[in-house]
């Protein structure tokens, strides 16, 4: 980091779901990585435009883009993806990044979506909550050691884009993906117990920080 | 707040383990249901007694519906036995919507909830808006892979229905009425009632400690917990009388997690509009602007009239109170 830096701001998408529990984890990502930096609640698209990468929690993904003062947020998400800023979305959030989402009962969902995200979804792709559970993952770039993958109500990923890379895979299920600037996940890295997931955002987010003062 | 894990039962029998292929899943553990719950905060659950309400309730932003035979305000008015849902209704419901679906069995009663599970609705609410089955006795919720939802109206009670297996509480209000009153009241006393055993904590007074136990009829585990945490170890949401979306501001704002509204949407003249409006004021509680953008959206006319909570016959909130 250089002398100048400044500290970095992580925004936690603040209208629906387990918005804390991706609060607290990213900030032990912090901690852990003795970065300077804070975390923050956001609604507003002038809040928007401040931070330096968007966590987009877990939740209802119906409810997440159905209200009007929900969606007049929505496009500045959607331009800041586009130039650049990192974004990681577990579950519900990864619904809203994807470009094209369809329940695996009801079918195709009248739901709008950022859309950013190549991928497309199909929802509740395990089954109801009694189906819901948690498997060791294995993700590379997370190292060698299982991950805990907390899969609820969870989606999957029924197709990938030319420019997706699959980072975590459960039996035939694509449950974990990057595109560029966006990771998206099918479980819930904020209720693992541990940060590595959100360490890998947050790392994202600073040398996405760094690599802009340069260039400027 | 994160996520609070201390399960009093050390082996639940509702947690089943599969191999699929590759992968060994783990299911119907603590953190799965009490997950469940988190992913519902900040959102709005709504009664709901057919198809064509549940499907109001989803283009209106609820966050789960809640399947129920009788609104409460009808259980009220009709008397006599109120029992779980019609199985077909909850199915019809369970292939109309793609939110969660949860249903009311009757307190105690054991094989109604396992009714409901094998049905695979995604959260049972063991509520004391429907009559008794066992006065003395809740579900041993740890039996279940579904998690359940209590309601309580002060922290032994709350904690008690924690140490039975649930994953969620609600104040209990006084269901039907559309007088937010009781519910201000239940949250108001469990959030000082926490404040309490939370100063005994910081002081490092584990016999005054183990009196709150005893006082509160639940384990010192427990309540050392809650202490340590300054608030219920699982999701608490408000439910009772509420009717308006400024009614759920003020229950947000007194720190609850979510709300329930039952007669308040559906026994209104306008109910897709207050649905809608109640979701708003629950996102944004603390933003009184956005609240009165949303209470400028009902018509105070075709509200649910609503009762006085102090000469009812019937107070639905202290069933199941004792045990």
């Amino acid at each position: 980091m250089s002398s100048k830096k400044k500290s970095l701001t992580i925004g936690v998408l603040g209208f629906q779901g387990d918005i804390e529990e991706n609060v607290a984890a990213t900030k032990q990502a912090l901690q852990d990585l003795q970065i300077e930096g804070s975390v923050q609640l956001v609604r507003y698209p002038e809040e928007i435009e401040k931070i330096d990468g968007l966590i987009l929690p877990g939740g209802e993904s119906t409810v997440q883009s159905t209200l009007a003062a929900i969606q007049r947020s929505l496009p500045i998400i959607k331009k800041r993806i586009s130039e650049g800023m990192p974004v990681m979305g577990t579950c519900a959030g990864m619904i809203l990044l994807s470009k094209r989402a369809y329940d695996r009962v009801v079918g195709d969902t009248k739901q709008k979506l950022i859309g950013n995200l190549d991928i497309v979804i199909e929802r509740n792709a395990f089954g109801r909550q009694n189906e819901s559970f948690e498997a060791d993952l294995s993700i590379g770039m997370l190292g060698k050691e299982a991950f805990k993958g907390v899969f609820i109500r969870a989606p999957a990923v029924s197709e990938v884009g030319k420019d997706v890379e699959v980072i975590a895979k459960l039996n035939n299920k694509v449950v974990a993906v990057r595109q560029k600037n966006i990771i998206g996940t099918a479980f819930h890295p904020e209720l693992s117990g541990e940060s590595r997931m959100h360490r890998q955002f947050v790392k994202m987010a600073a040398d996405s920080k760094h690599g802009q003062k340069n260039d400027a | 707040m994160t996520i609070s894990l201390v399960a009093t039962e050390p082996k639940p029998k509702g947690v089943r383990v599969d191999v699929v292929e590759n992968a060994q899943l783990v299911r119907g553990t603590t953190l799965l249901k009490r997950g469940f719950a988190h992913m519902q905060k900040h959102g709005v659950v709504m009664d709901v007694t057919n198809v064509e309400q549940a499907v109001i309730a989803e283009e209106a932003g609820a966050v789960a519906v809640m399947v129920l035979d009788k609104l409460p305000y009808d259980v009220r008015k009709a008397g006599g036995v109120a029992r779980t849902a019609s199985i077909k209704i909850i199915q019809e419901i369970m292939d109309a919507v793609t939110i969660p679906i949860m249903a009311k069995c009757r307190i105690g009663h054991t094989d109604e909830a396992r009714v409901l599970e094998v049905v695979g609705v995604d959260m049972v609410d063991e509520s004391e808006v429907l009559t008794p089955a066992d006065e003395e006795r809740h579900i041993w919720k740890w039996d279940f892979t579904t998690p359940f939802v209590n309601g309580a109206k002060n922290l032994g009670e709350a904690l008690r229905r924690i140490e039975e297996g649930c994953a969620m509480i609600r104040t209990k209000g006084e269901p039907g009425t559309g007088n937010v009153a009781e519910a201000v009241t239940h949250i108001r006393l469990v959030n000082s009632e926490i404040r309490k055993i939370r100063s005994i904590y910081q002081d490092g007074d584990n016999q005054e400690l183990m009196k709150a136990a005893r006082e509160l009829k639940v384990s010192y585990v427990m309540v050392e917990e809650t202490a340590r945490l300054g608030r219920l170890p699982v999701v608490n949401f408000a439910a009772g009388g509420i009717t308006t979306p400024a009614d759920a501001a003020l229950l947000m704002n007194l720190g609850c997690d979510g709300v329930f509204v039952g007669s308040g949407i559906f026994k209104s003249e306008d109910p897709a509009q207050r649905a809608r409006a109640v979701v708003l004021a629950t996102t944004f509680y603390n933003d009184a602007k956005i609240v009165m953008e949303a209470q400028k959206m009902v018509d105070e006319k075709k509200s649910l009239l609503g009762m006085d909570t102090k000469n009812l016959e019937l107070r639905m909130q202290e069933r199941g109170q004792h045990a």
